[in-house]
């Protein structure tokens, strides 16, 4: 298959879905409280766009802000730990504990330290975000090939010569591969947060909707979820491939 | 004439959990200035060990190493590496790859800023030229043949001069003709430079060919049985390693490897 025809295969699967749904629901007669159609989903989109943005942009906010603090700790924690093998070995557990706490669980006790809103959105979709980055740049730190390590010891390179030259820059694909992962993790933080203890943004939104018997608008919800989750992991695909398209051997 | 580099007495000792192994016996070697010294051996005789004591990667375990008449840790020796494994920087073109040590090694360290793009690529582009690379020199890597990747590795080995070149094994993973094309790259470009090569192989038609001195070392631990030098003129000819007189330098050395005596402080520790 050529390039145009997988993209359209993907293309014609996703249409093919939502048509098959659709056709389901009239066939069987579903009723709307239950699993609406795709087009009255889109109607109820439509219909209630300009009250439903304010919520998408107040996630859209937690996410984006609690996904840049993620990715600084991220990166910052990932070049400690995995510069020195020792660091890694000690550190690892804890962050594996850390990171195998639902972060369900760890929202009540934001709540309860910053009230609720939009700081325990932002901290959750932090925390949540962090443990891929911290990961991959370690591993990418630690695993530069002790012979190339050898070469620039030999040169007599600092720790910092050969991790600014090698560990860091060898580190970058492992780096944006997990951001593509992270972005998506923190996207699912706000929303938890958002549906446990706030009074906006889509998660909140979600819960009233649904409180009130407003499956369509639940469903609004989740489309609006989902384009926008699909929309930032194409950004951070497309950066990168940019960034770090020497590990994919572009023009190779 | 005090030698460039010279090893007194020099062993050592591996620690491997709680028992010790001898790597290399205390071996006194000298390097002159200028010398091509080829160390051939069983493996694990502890010829790697040696390139890493003279790149400081390794601390002897006893005895001293000399550069140029002082301790060695006194006087920063400049040198360059270069392994088996090509190790390029695939985010880096072969030219900034090449570039790498200027980057590092002092004194171009404090000028690299300025003159990567003047004096240094007009450096790095001759050198790429003098082994057939420069028209790669936009390329990455893995765009590269493996023996083209091993000579831009021997050009990023020597871009910033090296008081000492050390090479452990570089053509080991090229097929033969790759292997004798970088043997011939590897005598011009020691000859237009005048370095001082260490070159660990297992290939004793590449250390009989390349190399002035030959060190024949013994199983672990290591020790040198057999100094000899090799007088055949310069510059030397691939065609000339199928003559008589040169297959039998290679036997020579052959014999001695195979039959080489086992080591007497192995035979005591291990009783």
């Amino acid at each position: 298959m050529t390039a145009l025809q997988r993209k359209f295969a993907s293309a014609a699967l996703i249409v093919g879905v939502f048509v098959l749904w659709e056709l389901i629901c009239l066939v069987f007669g579903i009723s709307d409280l239950v699993l609406p159609r795709p087009t009255q989903i889109v109607t109820t989109f439509i219909e209630y766009a300009p009250a439903i943005w304010p919520h998408a942009w107040q996630t859209l906010y937690t996410t984006l802000v609690g996904f840049v603090f993620g990715v600084v700790i991220g990166l910052a924690l990932g070049v400690l730990i995995g510069s020195s093998k020792l660091a890694f070995d000690t550190a690892y557990p804890l962050l594996v504990g850390i990171s195998s706490i639902p972060k369900v669980a760890v929202v009540p006790i934001f709540v309860l330290w910053f009230g609720a809103g939009t700081v325990p959105a932002i901290l959750t979709a932090m925390i949540i975000c962090i443990f891929p980055i911290v990961v991959n740049v370690a591993t990418g730190i630690a695993t530069v090939e002790p012979e190339l390590e050898d070469v620039m010891k030999a040169m007599k390179a600092s720790k910092r010569d050969i991790l600014w030259n090698v560990g860091l820059p060898r580190s970058m694909p492992y780096f944006f591969a997990s951001l593509k992962v992270a972005i998506t993790l923190a996207f699912v933080g706000s929303v938890i947060a958002e549906t446990v203890a706030s009074n906006k943004g889509i998660g909140n939104m979600m819960m009233i909707a649904s409180s009130m018997f407003n499956v369509p608008m639940v469903f609004a919800g989740l489309l609006v979820l989902s384009v926008l989750g699909v929309a930032l992991y194409a950004i951070f695909s497309l950066i990168e491939r940019r960034v770090a398209g020497w590990a994919m051997r572009k023009g190779a | 004439m005090t030698p460039l580099v010279h090893f007194e007495d020099v062993s050592v000792e591996y620690d491997a959990g709680k028992e010790t192994t001898l790597a290399l016996q205390p071996t006194t070697l000298s390097v002159e200035k200028g010398d091509f010294i080829a160390l051939v051996g069983p493996s694990g005789c502890g010829k790697s060990t040696i390139l890493k004591l003279a790149s400081e990667l390794l601390a002897p375990t006893s005895g001293h190493i000399f550069f140029a008449g002082r301790e060695l840790e006194a006087e920063p020796v400049r040198v360059g590496m270069a392994f088996q494994s090509a190790s390029l920087l695939p985010w880096l073109s072969i030219r900034d790859n090449v570039m790498l040590p200027l980057k590092i090694v002092p004194p171009f360290r404090e000028h690299y800023r300025a003159k990567r793009k003047g004096e240094y690529r007009d450096r790095v582009d001759a050198l790429l030229a003098q082994v057939g690379l420069l028209d790669f020199a936009d390329k990455n890597p893995w765009q590269l043949s493996g023996g083209m990747q091993q000579r831009a590795n021997l050009c990023r080995a020597l871009v910033h001069d090296p008081d000492l070149l050390l090479l452990d094994e570089p053509f080991g993973a090229l097929d033969q003709f790759t292997r004798e094309e970088l043997w011939s790259t590897l005598q011009d470009l020691w000859m237009a430079r005048g370095s001082t090569v260490l070159l660990v192989t297992h290939d004793l038609r590449e250390a009989a060919f390349l190399a002035n001195r030959i060190c024949v070392m013994s199983a672990r631990p290591g020790r040198i049985i057999e100094d000899r030098e090799v007088a055949t003129p310069r510059p030397r000819q691939i065609s000339q390693t199928f003559r008589p007189e040169f297959v039998s330098i290679v036997e020579q050395l052959r014999e001695l490897i195979v039959h080489a005596p086992a080591a007497p402080r192995f035979q005591e520790a291990a009783q």
